[in-house]
């Protein structure tokens, strides 16, 4: 991590040195040891279809998911069913975003407001966003909203608690320097709450990015048309076993994808933090 | 500043008391405290933990109220029970565990004063700060977070924040608290460089005797809670002090009254705490 920061830093490089730290990056050994115990794993995993072990009779072999794996990627099916899922994600992650933290700022900054919402908020937070399924069907006219509405309610609440967190964990001390140096109310909230509370924010997004994947995974299944989570279940119906793990690695990678880039925005937004 | 002109920065402090929660808890904080600091005078107020020298110092600052009493800057009334001038550049605050914004770089957290003010230009507060950066050798530093230095180097950083605002008083509670007593005598003369550079009103908190006697003109002791003026030290010692000072019979004398002072306090502050464990 360290070598990547120093190379960043450095203003120019020629092609030959940025190959050779993108060789230092992938093989040492500390990717080597992570990629024994995959390859272990897959070892056991044929192992197991191989002997036939009692209740695991249904297991694809590796090499199957692997030939399927590659056949997918080949089919343009596979990659809307990506872009769907993916699509869903964003539409009610950013809604979530966009509506939670001015929601959890106002809660955080202002007594009187969090007493209004607070209670309200409070009786609602505690139902799973995948309670939530049935009502949105029949609320929202099409089954693309209601899913962008199960996807809002999985990164919605926990954004909210994370800023009202964030706002309160800014101290009484560096508030009141900043009225000391001649800030007016309008500086405070620009320049002291909002970077004071971006590190809760950013874990707040981190989280709710994974909330949000569970709850748009089983609302595909139950409700979408197309989409990953829709996809693998559809397979499931049609005994198409090997993609079935397919289709769950993908989900994970998306999953995995949609972190790695908020972590490289929470990086790019807070200099200050070695945090993210 | 110092261009033949009266250096202002005056405070007097009348009969000021404090109760927190008066119809709840009940907490006496201060009972008619009265003292004054003259323009330019670096005075320091001692006191048993909790006693109440925060509280004074809020008072002042513009933080917070008070129940009694009334506080004056240079002859204005800055606090009463009914009137308060909100928190603003005259008087300067360096925080006990440090206020640095942890999200700007050092040049960013000291130039943050003029600029929010509209008093220099980004430019203008940039040389500025780099100036004073170079006369206390901290150059090399402006692009670093606070985060990213020692605590001495942030709290050194921060005085200097308050500095360039050319506050008419520069409030620092117990500022050096939590660091090692090598360091501490760094910082006491990188305080006395700057205070000698330019005289300006200090009140200064700190429960370290040594640090209120090397670098004080006048000592308030206080009493433990609700905190009263004890007594009234004045230190005549030469400036600039060095640390050779300390081992003068004028200091060791000096350091002895306000030991007892503070000591006969600090049993009492046991003793009630003994009592209010029972």
């Amino acid at each position: 991590m360290s070598e990547s920061v120093m190379a960043a830093q450095r203003p120019a490089k020629s092609a030959s040195t940025r190959m050779k730290i993108i060789l230092e990056k992938f093989f040492n050994f500390k990717t080597l040891r992570g990629f024994s115990t995959v390859v272990v794993f897959c070892v056991l995993w044929q192992l197991v279809v191989y002997y036939e072990v009692p209740y695991l009779l249904n297991l694809p072999r590796p090499l199957d998911v692997a030939n399927n794996a590659g056949a997918s990627a080949a089919a343009p099916d596979y990659w809307i069913n990506w872009g769907l899922s993916l699509m869903r994600i964003f539409i009610g992650f950013i809604a979530a975003q966009v509506i939670g933290i001015p929601l959890g700022l106002a809660m955080g900054i202002s007594r009187t407001f969090k007493q209004f919402t607070f209670s309200i908020f409070e009786i609602l937070r505690p139902i799973p966003p995948i309670a939530w399924i049935p009502v949105a069907i029949l609320f929202w006219p099409t089954r693309e909203l209601s899913i962008y509405f199960l996807v809002f309610i999985g990164a919605f609440y926990i954004q909210i608690l994370n800023v009202i967190q964030g706002v309160s964990n800014i101290s009484v001390n560096v508030k009141w320097a900043a009225y000391s140096l001649g800030a007016k109310p309008k500086d405070i909230f620009w320049r002291i709450l909002l970077p004071g509370s971006l590190p809760s924010i950013v874990t707040g997004m981190t989280v709710g990015m994974g909330v949000a994947w569970n709850v748009l995974i089983a609302a595909e299944m139950i409700a979408a048309q197309g989409g990953l989570g829709r996809s693998t279940w559809e397979s499931y119906t049609n005994h198409n076993i090997p993609y079935i793990v397919v289709g769950m690695a993908s989900i994970g990678l998306a999953g995995s994808l949609c972190s790695v880039l908020l972590r490289w925005l929470g990086k790019r937004a807070m200099p200050w933090t070695k945090k993210f | 500043m110092t261009d033949g002109k009266k250096i202002p920065g005056a405070i007097s402090i009348r009969h000021v008391s404090k109760i927190y929660d008066p119809e709840g808890v009940h907490v006496e904080a201060m009972r008619d405290c009265t003292f004054d600091i003259a323009a330019g005078e670096f005075a320091i107020v001692v006191g048993p933990s909790g006693c109440g020298k925060t509280t004074l110092l809020n008072a002042v600052a513009g933080f917070d109220t008070i129940t009694g009493g009334e506080i004056y800057l240079d002859d204005e009334l800055i606090s009463s029970t009914r009137y308060q001038i909100k928190p603003n550049v005259d008087r300067m605050v360096v925080f006990q565990n440090g206020a640095l914004f942890p999200w700007k770089t050092v040049i960013q957290n000291i130039t943050y004063g003029p600029i929010v003010q509209r008093k220099m230009s980004k430019a203008e507060a940039y040389a500025k700060a780099r100036e004073m950066l170079e006369l206390v050798c901290l150059n090399g530093l402006e692009d670093k977070y606070p985060e990213e230095l020692s605590s001495g180097v942030q709290r050194r950083v921060e005085i200097l924040r308050a500095l360039i605002n050319e506050p008419r008083v520069v409030m620092l509670d117990e500022p050096f608290r939590g660091l090692d007593a090598v360091a501490k005598t760094v910082m006491h003369e990188f305080l006395m460089q700057l205070f000698c550079a330019t005289p300006r009103t200090m009140f200064f908190i700190t429960h370290d005797l040594d640090e209120a006697i090397f670098l004080g003109n006048k000592v308030v002791i206080m009493t433990t809670r609700p905190a009263q003026i004890k007594k009234i030290v004045t230190v005549d010692l030469p400036w600039p002090r060095q640390h050779r000072v300390m081992n003068t019979k004028q200091y060791i004398d000096l350091k002895q009254e306000v030991l007892e002072a503070v000591h006969e306090e600090a049993r009492k502050a046991f003793e009630a705490g003994e009592r209010e464990m029972a």
